[in-house]
């Protein structure tokens, strides 16, 4: 099969459930008479989105801008540190019990604490991002770093490699498809950790957009903040599918035909 | 590609594995090979086969007794060796031939010709027009075609076989054996190979070390005297039977066998 078709074939079908979608909303609405402060019907946020398309973009630059940022820092922190965890026993056993207890801390309790000590700035809504997003990648990088068994760890000595050769060679490339596994969830937290931050102390970003909507009843607005959200996590979302299907080669060959031979 | 041959010599080594469980994996085990030949270990489950054979490529040390390699310790893996394991261990990401080339890479090989030795190498064994497929694509059988055609691309002095042919049906097994046999033919490397299978063990080797049961130790070494090339009529030849059988009466006198029909035809 060549690859055009492998994507055209689900892109087809995710344009025809969004517009099925649409269309349930639509006859939910104007069947059931609900009051359109309540839930708008999608024609009208749609001229709504139209109308105030200069500010959406512009706040969904700022939110993209501070989700980005912290997912990769996340990156660039989570992963290396979950090469340190596999490598040595006792970095794991320092480093589990902190990642578990900052897990378990209530993040969302934490975004008023950040914008005292940090102010309204990108800073509070990016330290957020990270303790969100943090997280998946990390446990998912150890989950694929520890996938590497005797007999791989075996191989790369017998043909020679060193610690580093061996990361490159075998170790990283195994470890990818969990990895990718991680930051597709960490994308997602990513954003939820920006909207929430500027809930809490922002003055601009989607996240204050709506919020700020909301406080004047601005049904219609508030709805169109909310979809251009969803759009923006879907991009970001769409852009790690993407890396992922780049970088990680067995993902891009066909399913599983063992193909004849004895 | 000329590397000194591969005489190997295992002096008294034991082998134990530290731990809450102490196990004695061998005890005193000597036995030597030359370069050329084709070595099998067989033995029960737990003898200490695969011991060997890690010990021989350098990835343990032993506990006591040592392992010489053309007369010097083996002191750290050995990569001039090729080494097939049980399981396939191919690189799902790479492609047939990006997994024998893996090898080459590791041996600094020039590029070029190394891919065009891969690729008589994947012909030789029928993988011909799959160079190209990954590893998942491919039946049991071919995985291990692949990962052999990867522990000889290097041209190593020594091939070490961890029951490579374990997990595949017994047709394939029989075509794999003899593909392997006739691969060895055109090269001149030792092969160390550790099986379950007696008639395996005795269609492919010079030689045979039968081991005891844990600790292992060895029990006999014994000479196969069969021409080469072998084809499969040679299972059926009374000579074949008769090294089958005398490996059999000593899994029996160890009482690792039992069968109350059996009447040795020693008497």
């Amino acid at each position: 099969m060549t690859p055009p078709r492998r994507i055209a074939r689900p892109a087809l079908t995710y344009v025809i459930t969004a517009v099925a979608v649409i269309v349930v909303w639509w006859v939910t609405v104007r069947a059931t008479g609900v009051k359109a402060y309540l839930l708008p019907p999608p024609d009208l946020i749609i001229m709504k989105m139209w109308a105030e398309r200069a500010s959406l973009l512009k706040e969904g630059a700022v939110t993209a801008w501070a989700t980005v940022l912290g997912f990769l820092l996340s990156v660039a922190v989570g992963i290396p540190l979950a090469m340190a965890m596999t490598q040595s026993r006792r970095a794991y056993d320092v480093g589990y019990p902190l990642l578990v207890g900052l897990q378990t801390l209530p993040k969302i309790a934490v975004a008023p604490l950040l914008v005292v000590a940090f102010g309204f700035g990108l800073v509070p809504k990016i330290i957020l991002v990270v303790l969100v997003a943090f997280f998946p990648v990390v446990i998912n990088a150890i989950a694929g770093f520890r996938s590497v068994d005797e007999d791989l760890r075996n191989l790369g000595r017998i043909l020679g490699f060193n610690r580093i050769a061996f990361f490159w060679r075998i170790g990283l490339p195994h470890a990818l498809p969990a990895i990718f596994a991680g930051l597709k969830v960490a994308m997602t937290l990513a954003l939820i950790g920006a909207v929430v931050a500027e809930f809490v102390g922002s003055d601009s970003g989607l996240g204050y957009q709506l919020l700020s909507a909301s406080a004047s009843l601005d049904s219609l607005l508030s709805f169109s903040a909310l979809i251009a959200l969803t759009l923006l996590g879907l991009f970001l979302y769409a852009a790690v599918a993407l890396l992922e299907w780049i970088f990680v080669a067995s993902r891009r060959t066909p399913e599983p035909e063992p193909v004849g031979g004895y | 590609m000329a590397s000194p041959p591969a005489s190997v010599v295992l002096d008294n080594v034991s082998m134990r594995f530290g731990g809450r469980a102490d196990v004695e994996a061998l005890r005193n085990v000597s036995f030597g090979f030359d370069a050329g030949q084709f070595v099998s270990i067989v033995g029960p489950s737990g003898c200490g086969k695969s011991t060997i054979l890690s010990l021989v490529a350098g990835l343990r040390m032993p506990s006591s007794g040592q392992v010489l390699r053309a007369g010097r310790p083996i002191t750290a893996p050995v990569t001039s060796a090729g080494m097939v394991f049980q399981k396939p261990v191919l690189l799902d990401w790479r492609t047939t031939l990006g997994n024998v080339m893996l090898s080459a890479e590791a041996h600094g090989m020039e590029r070029a010709s190394a891919e065009k030795r891969a690729r008589q190498l994947l012909a030789s064994v029928g993988l011909g027009g799959f160079e190209a497929a990954y590893p998942r694509e491919l039946s049991g059988g071919m995985q291990q075609r692949a990962s052999i055609c990867r522990g000889l691309i290097h041209e190593p002095d020594m091939l070490l076989m961890d029951e490579p042919f374990a997990a595949l049906d017994a047709i394939t097994r029989d075509q794999i054996s003899l593909d392997l046999g006739n691969m060895l033919l055109e090269r001149f490397v030792s092969v160390l190979f550790v099986t379950h299978s007696v008639p395996e063990a005795v269609f492919l080797s010079d030689k045979i070390v039968v081991m005891t049961g844990r600790p292992g130790q060895v029990q006999r070494i014994i000479d196969i005297d069969l021409s080469r090339p072998r084809n499969l009529h040679v299972r059926q030849t009374s000579k074949f039977g008769q090294y089958v059988e005398e490996i059999l009466e000593l899994f029996m006198a160890a009482g690792l066998l039992r069968d109350d029909n059996w009447q040795s035809k020693d008497k």
